[in-house]
């Protein structure tokens, strides 16, 4: 499967741009985000990265598919 | 009113348009863009936000306050973009009755909005820059 990954902030420097294509045999976010780590090692040197499907936080078991909205989401800091 | 604007936030327009008749109190949260940070000047600010997902997380925020104080108005604006140090980041005003529960919405909104909104920003200083809360703090000491 083949998704597309927007970035933001931090992750979109580690990643070198706004959006990535990934792939992977998985359809969890957990997949997904293991799939991120092995690619780009960096990003396990974050505080955390949450992963949005559909503009909501997704929970690890979560199944995904290629016409998802998937977003990484480093730790936050606005106001 | 929720908004992600890159326009100066005008401040008296998002308390106006929170203010409400039936109010005794309209509170208002200001952040501004703060000089210095972990000891350094800050030269700018560069804020980024997933818009959508940002007005989302806004929303529930709100639909969790207004569930749990009797809010007569309210109205959030978040700026982004490239920001200099006294530029104003966020406004939260809330409107209540009474002048307790505006002040605990209040706080509630702007503490939960830090936590949960998909919006980041990078410090500039006169050496480098850092994305704030990235990564993990150095031990000191």
């Amino acid at each position: 499967m083949k998704y597309k990954v927007k970035a933001f902030g931090v992750t979109k420097d580690i990643l070198g741009g706004k959006e990535a294509v990934v792939e992977l045999e998985g359809q969890t976010v957990a997949a997904l985000r293991n799939q991120l780590f092995q690619k780009h090692p960096a990003l396990q040197g974050l505080r955390s990265l949450l992963i949005a499907v559909n503009n909501t936080y997704a929970e690890d078991n979560q199944v995904i598919s290629e016409s998802d909205e998937i977003a990484l989401i480093p730790p936050v800091s606005g106001g | 009113m929720i908004k992600i604007t890159e326009k100066p936030i005008d401040v008296q327009k998002v308390i106006d348009t929170a203010s409400s008749l039936g109010a005794g109190a309209v509170n208002v949260f200001i952040g501004t863009v703060r000089n210095n940070a972990n000891g350094k000047n800050v030269v700018w600010l560069e804020y980024e936000a997933y818009e959508t997902m940002a007005v989302n997380e806004i929303r529930k925020i709100i639909d969790d306050a207004s569930h749990r104080w009797p809010l007569l108005g309210w109205a959030v604006s978040h700026r982004i973009g490239t920001l200099k140090p006294g530029e104003v980041s966020v406004v939260v005003a809330v409107a209540s009755p009474h002048r307790r529960e505006s002040f605990e919405a209040c706080q509630y909104i702007i503490d939960t909005l830090k936590a949960n909104a998909p919006i980041w920003k990078k410090e500039v200083f006169e050496d480098g820059e850092e994305w704030v809360s990235a990564r993990p703090a150095m031990a000191v000491n």
